[in-house]
């Protein structure tokens, strides 16, 4: 064991219900490094982590202090170990000022707001960190939010810092001030864990490597003695040429017009900004952006799902007339005859009723159909029957509810079930986030298929690497912005990526 | 090894299934717990708890007329649990339905107070039972078109519209329809206005029955009841699939109040003969529990109507017999609902002590 | 002027029954439990109270003196609200039972168990169960001196009342500082707002959950108890006692969580809930007054959901309990 060894785990294994999310899993975390937990989406990271923060109990296996075997029962106890980790998911109170939240949970004495507020712009001051003292928390941005995060996680002297994919919502700039900080708190002797799936900020900021797959422990390595290509084969079990076969399809029109579409939200910023593109028959168009950039928005939008401030969707039916569908509820779309489909990116939270089995959910784009006030199941019993054969979805039948799924059998059954509708346009969001290869190879089939019968395709993703070989278009929005649309076929990542950020650096400059 | 540095002695997680035997073996037995435990009270007044059990069981079915008077308080119950299983699936917290009774009765009144001898008998309660569950239906509406709209709390909405009906009633009592001045009572309906007996308890059963097929077939055959599953489940699945979500809140809370607005109906025309301001007598409370406590199941909410209501009825015959105070039924109700309360948690999560891999049910 | 004294002085007495079932239940919600039991909290604190006060007077006789039954009064209903509150959490913290349908089954126990009280002690003492008048005195008599209450005007309104309505602005006021100015009232406010983060902070919910829960619950039965003392003239009364918790539910809501808006709130409420007593207004039936706290509760309610203001909101997780692998 070497010296500065902060904290060890041992054969940690972590199981909810049937699935394994950890299997038997060795990390050591030293003092004065950073260490990038690599993986991809559903590979265990967060849930190891989680062990740590005092979240999760492991169901087997041990934790290491200082060669002590320690048990982390509660989050409190994980800061008396020193350990702080930044969640994905802000655990901020929104009512609550940004030292409010800071000092949340401690315990030193009396309470002595000004104190905490003074310390607080100490630590900011320090870091450069650019948060205000006293502001509520349901008045920051993103980014801010995140601040406040890390903020208190300096104030409580954590020397173990976890960090659950912290990039993940920032812009370039912002990303670059975070691992500024990270090396100063390196060099400060700290241990810092920074879970991510994103190889260039792996070789960028950390020392050491642990890459876990499938939950299992896959090996550690020196960024210094690697490179991505070594770290995605260990990543995925064998090296990605993705081989994604992208046919032409003979004969492309248009097949949705979107001009200037502005969208609001309730606080009243600009989510989607004078947005237009064309979509046209027998093409993906793939959609990049750093994630929150309006993807979700634009989605929803033209679904009817959220509100529109500006702009028009015109869909062209196949006899060449035009629907205009803003204005147009969901329910008003289907009407119309505007054959579209949607794979939301909230599977279980939208695209299905999780307490349903496959029935039910057949039944979520056909329960209007037919007379009479009853529902009809015979329908959509057999199309459950189908999508589980031809997609080979793993159920103990078809009533069985899709909550309890595995996530790949979870989005097999709602992309079965939208391509089942035989829509015109189809569109998709984050479609194969969480699932292994051969399910995500399995949809971009699908959606190639879906392509080459003249469907217009909206690939919404976050790998530019699939983007690239899957699309034939690609739209890059920034900031709720079209900040291009280029060919897919002679782009490269750096020009995406550039597109992808340019709007930030413009909004700097001023 | 100390104390400190071990796992948790016990932890939770969620439990995936449970045979159905296990599961009706976990609620029979907190219903033996609840009625162990209510032998306590009886106990303090110096009440031999088996004789009082036995009393209760005599006193409320042991004879024809004690069973009629039983079948009487579990029919409101049993409406009423009905009216609130809809709203409870689609995780609408409607606490208001005694004030949905409550207009219920009033309208029902209305018609049997001054339209009685005007038109004819069966027209007559035909009008009565329409207008109740119109007007239980309309006092559902308000506080659904505001959640819909604005997504204004529903559970403090629907429990403050029950007092502005109780306290319609109070004024209605003492002011505009009190019978004899000064009386503060509302005139006994004409023989024109009352429900008629079917096997000696008012047919009010036969309606209560026929809702709970009706019920059972709305929830789980029809479209509606597929909508109202759905927006339970999510309310961004149900706008993603082209549901009007407060559209479908408005309607379901209609058909609920209307249910509840009926049973007003039930109780003025068939049991009361008159309306007062504690017409609901905390029917839309209890009915509450009662469609809970039967997981929204429509057939097992008579078995726990029936309970309830043995032992209310029950209740009264161990106060004039033991002079033990009636109250003790609504004790013995709490102690129960407590009990099945209690038990759904060992049905759902299943604890985990530290030795591993050792998991223990309840 | 002489009624618009009277009526002042019989809204504060009946506000201070009011403004214990508010305080309590106000602390509970912070906690982000709606706890609908207060009806039934409320007569059991109205029973035991009483009965605290009657048999320590049947033990004491003659020389039983008024402060020691005023606190075995308050120590009773306390202790009876904290218990029945211990039920409430134990169900909805521990075992995560539905929210809205236990603090029913309280409300239906905790009635019970006021009326089986009350009547168990009327037969169990051979019929009439009252305090003898110098206590009854006590618990209804102001603790400032004579001179103080006969300065015109204000002496009445403010000097006139009952040792209750000042120990209740009191308990006002320290829950505010709790609340506002307290490391500890500030954790129990992000438990009632998110229980997640707190978890995460290591803060240990189900303590605070528990503690604020079973300590409102205290507090709404004194309540109870100040009715039967007070307004009640010290014998069980059901039927006046009825539908006071669900009042005091109502009056949370009105003052939008905040204990100090509960000591005029609760007076405004008691004014309207008596004011048809001694008040006409033209075209409004003097019985329609009764409701006018619900209607301007619904008021209330649909103006902040409709203005949306993220201060004035219920505790967020109000009514949801947690589970902390549940994600």
């Amino acid at each position: 064991m070497e010296k500065n060894c902060a904290i060890e785990m041992k054969g940690i294994t972590k199981r909810f219900g049937q699935v394994v999310a950890n299997d038997s899993i060795d990390l050591q975390i030293n003092r004065g490094e950073v260490l990038a937990l690599l993986g991809e989406n559903g590979s265990g990271k967060t849930t190891l982590m989680n062990m740590l923060s005092g979240i999760y109990q492991p169901d087997e296996g041990e934790i290491l202090k200082d060669g002590k075997t320690i048990y982390i029962r509660s989050p409190r106890e994980a800061y008396e170990y020193g350990i702080g980790m930044i969640h994905q998911h802000y655990k901020l109170v929104e009512v609550f000022t940004s030292t409010q939240n800071i000092i949340l949970g401690l315990n030193d004495g009396r309470m002595d707001l000004k104190a905490a507020e003074n310390k607080v712009n100490e630590i900011c001051d320090r870091y450069g960190f650019e948060i205000d003292a006293s502001e509520k928390v349901y008045d920051m941005s993103v980014s801010q939010k995140q601040t406040v995060e890390i903020v208190k996680v300096l104030y409580r002297g954590a020397d173990i810092l976890i960090l659950d994919e912290p990039t993940a919502v920032l812009t370039p700039q912002e990303t670059k001030k975070l691992f500024a900080v990270l090396r100063n708190m390196k060099a400060d002797g700290k241990a810092i864990v920074i879970i991510t799936h994103k190889l260039n900020e792996v070789m960028e900021v950390s020392d050491k490597v642990t890459v876990l797959r499938k939950g299992k422990f896959i090996g550690t390595v020196k960024t210094s003695e690697t490179n991505p290509q070594a770290l995605t084969d260990m990543m995925v079990g064998h090296a990605v040429s993705l081989n994604i076969d992208r046919p032409l399809y003979p004969d492309p029109r248009k097949k949705m017009i979107i001009e200037n579409l502005t969208c609001v939200d309730e606080e009243g910023v600009k989510k989607l900004d004078s947005v237009s593109f064309t979509a046209n028959t027998g093409e993906i168009l793939g959609v990049a952006g750093i994630s929150g950039s309006g993807q979700k928005e634009l989605l929803e939008a033209i679904t009817g799902l959220y509100p529109v401030k500006e702009g028009s969707v015109r869909f062209i039916k196949s006899d060449g007339s035009e629907v205009e569908l803003v204005g147009l509820t969901p329910k008003k779309i289907r009407q119309t005859g505007v054959g579209m489909a949607f794979v939301p990116e909230d599977r279980l939270g939208m695209g299905l009723v999780g307490s349903m089995g496959m029935t039910g959910n057949m039944l979520l784009r056909s329960w209007k159909k037919g007379k009479g006030a009853l529902i009809h199941k015979k329908e959509p019993e057999a199309l459950a029957n189908k999508v589980m054969e031809e997609l080979d979805v793993i159920t103990p039948g078809v009533n069985y509810p899709v909550r309890r799924l595995s996530g790949g059998n979870v989005q097999k059954v709602l992309v079965g079930r939208e391509i089942a509708s035989e829509p015109e346009v189809l569109m998709t969001a984050y479609a194969v986030r969480g699932l292994d290869i051969n399910t995500s190879y399995t949809i971009y089939n699908l959606l190639t298929e879906q392509k080459m019968k003249g469907v217009a395709v909206l690939y919404v993703g976050e790998d530019l690497d699939v983007l690239l070989e899957l699309a034939d278009r690609i739209l890059v929005l920034c900031g709720g912005q079209v900040a291009g649309v280029v060919d897919a076929r002679t782009t490269t990542k750096e020009e995406i990526g550039l597109l992808m950020t340019q709007f930030n650096a413009k909004e700097d400059e001023r | 090894m100390s104390a400190e540095n071990r796992t948790p002695f016990v932890r939770l997680a969620k439990r995936t299934e449970m045979s159905r035997r296990n599961m009706w073996l976990i609620r029979i037995g907190s219903i033996v717990i609840a009625l162990i435990l209510g032998c306590l009270p009886m106990l303090l007044t110096g009440t031999n708890p088996i004789s009082a059990y036995g009393v209760i069981i005599q006193g409320s079915v042991s004879r024809p007329v004690y069973l009629r008077q039983t079948i009487r308080t579990a029919i409101p119950l049993l409406g009423c649990a009905l009216a609130i299983a809809p709203c409870f699936k689609m995780r609408f917290w409607n606490i208001g339905a005694e004030g949905q009774i409550t207009m219920g009765a009033v309208f029902a009144t209305y018609f049997a107070l001054f339209w009685s001898g005007k038109i004819p008998h069966v027209a007559l309660l035909i009008i009565m039972a329409v207008s109740g569950a119109i007007a239980g239906g309309i006092w559902a509406l308000i506080p659904a078109f505001f959640k819909a709209k604005w997504n204004t709390n529903e559970t403090l909405f629907t429990l403050m519209m029950n007092y502005i009906a109780i306290g319609i009633v109070a004024w209605l009592q003492g002011g505009p329809w009190e019978g004899r001045k000064g009386s503060q009572l509302i005139p006994m309906f004409s023989d024109e206005a009352r429900l008629p007996d079917v096997l000696g308890v008012n047919c009010g059963w036969i309606i209560v029955l026929v809702l709970v097929v009706l019920m059972f077939i709305y929830m789980n055959k029809t479209k509606q009841g597929y909508e109202i599953a759905v927006i339970g489940d999510s309310v961004n699945t149900a706008r993603y699939a082209g549901m009007n979500v407060g559209w479908i809140m408005m309607r379901t809370m209609f058909i609920s109040g209307a249910i509840s607005g009926l049973v007003g109906f039930i109780i003025v025309s068939g049991a009361n003969y008159t309306l007062y301001s504690g017409v609901a007598d905390g029917v839309g409370f209890t009915s509450i529990t009662v469609a809970w406590l039967s997981q929204l199941n429509s057939f097992a909410m008579i078995a726990i109507s029936m309970i309830l209501a043995i032992l209310e009825k029950g209740s009264n015959t161990l106060q004039t017999r033991m002079s033990v105070p009636a109250s003790i039924a609504d004790i013995i109700t709490g102690i129960l609902l407590f009990c099945m309360l209690s038990c759904e948690f060992f049905i759902n999560y299943k604890l985990i002590f530290r030795h591993k891999g050792k998991e223990v049910n309840g | 002027m002489t009624t618009l004294i009277t009526l002042i002085v019989a809204a504060v007495t009946f506000g201070t029954v009011l403004m214990y079932g508010t305080l309590g239940e106000i602390l509970t919600e912070k906690s982000g439990n709606l706890n609908l039991g207060v009806e039934g909290i409320m007569y059991m604190g109205g029973a035991f109270g009483l009965a605290g006060a009657f048999y320590y007077e049947k033990a004491a006789g003659a020389a039983a003196s008024g402060p020691v039954a005023i606190t075995l009064a308050i120590l009773a209903a306390f202790a009876a609200g904290f218990a029945a509150s211990a039920i409430y959490s134990f169900l909805t913290i521990t075992l995560r039972a539905n929210q809205n349908v236990t603090g029913l089954a309280l409300s239906i126990f905790g009635t019970g168990i006021g009326q089986f009280v009350g009547e168990f002690m009327r037969v169990s003492e051979g019929g009439y169960v009252a305090l003898s008048n110098h206590l009854k005195e006590a618990f209804s008599a102001t603790i400032f001196p004579g001179f103080l209450i006969n300065i015109p005007v204000i002496g009445r309104i403010l000097f006139s009342h009952t040792v209750f309505f000042y120990l209740a602005i009191v308990v006002a006021i320290l829950m505010f500082l709790f609340l506002k100015k307290t490391r500890y009232g500030m954790y129990l406010t992000a438990v009632g707002e998110s229980p997640s983060t707190s978890d995460a902070a290591g803060i240990n919910i189900t303590k605070y959950k528990y503690l604020a829960t079973t300590i409102g619950g205290g507090i709404s039965a004194i309540g109870g108890m100040v009715y039967i003392m007070t307004t009640a003239g010290c014998v069980w009364n059901h039927e006046g006692l009825s539908g006071v918790g669900w009042l005091a539910v109502a009056l949370v809501i009105f003052c939008m969580w905040r204990p100090l808006n509960a000591i005029w709130g609760s007076v405004l409420f008691g004014a309207m809930m008596i004011m048809y007593l001694r008040v006409s207004i033209p075209f409004i039936p003097t019985e329609l007054y009764k409701i006018l706290p619900y209607i301007v509760t619904v008021i209330v309610l649909v103006l902040t959901s409709m203005r949306n203001s993220r201060d004035k909101q219920p505790p967020a997780s109000l009514g949801n309990n947690y589970f902390r692998e549940e994600r």
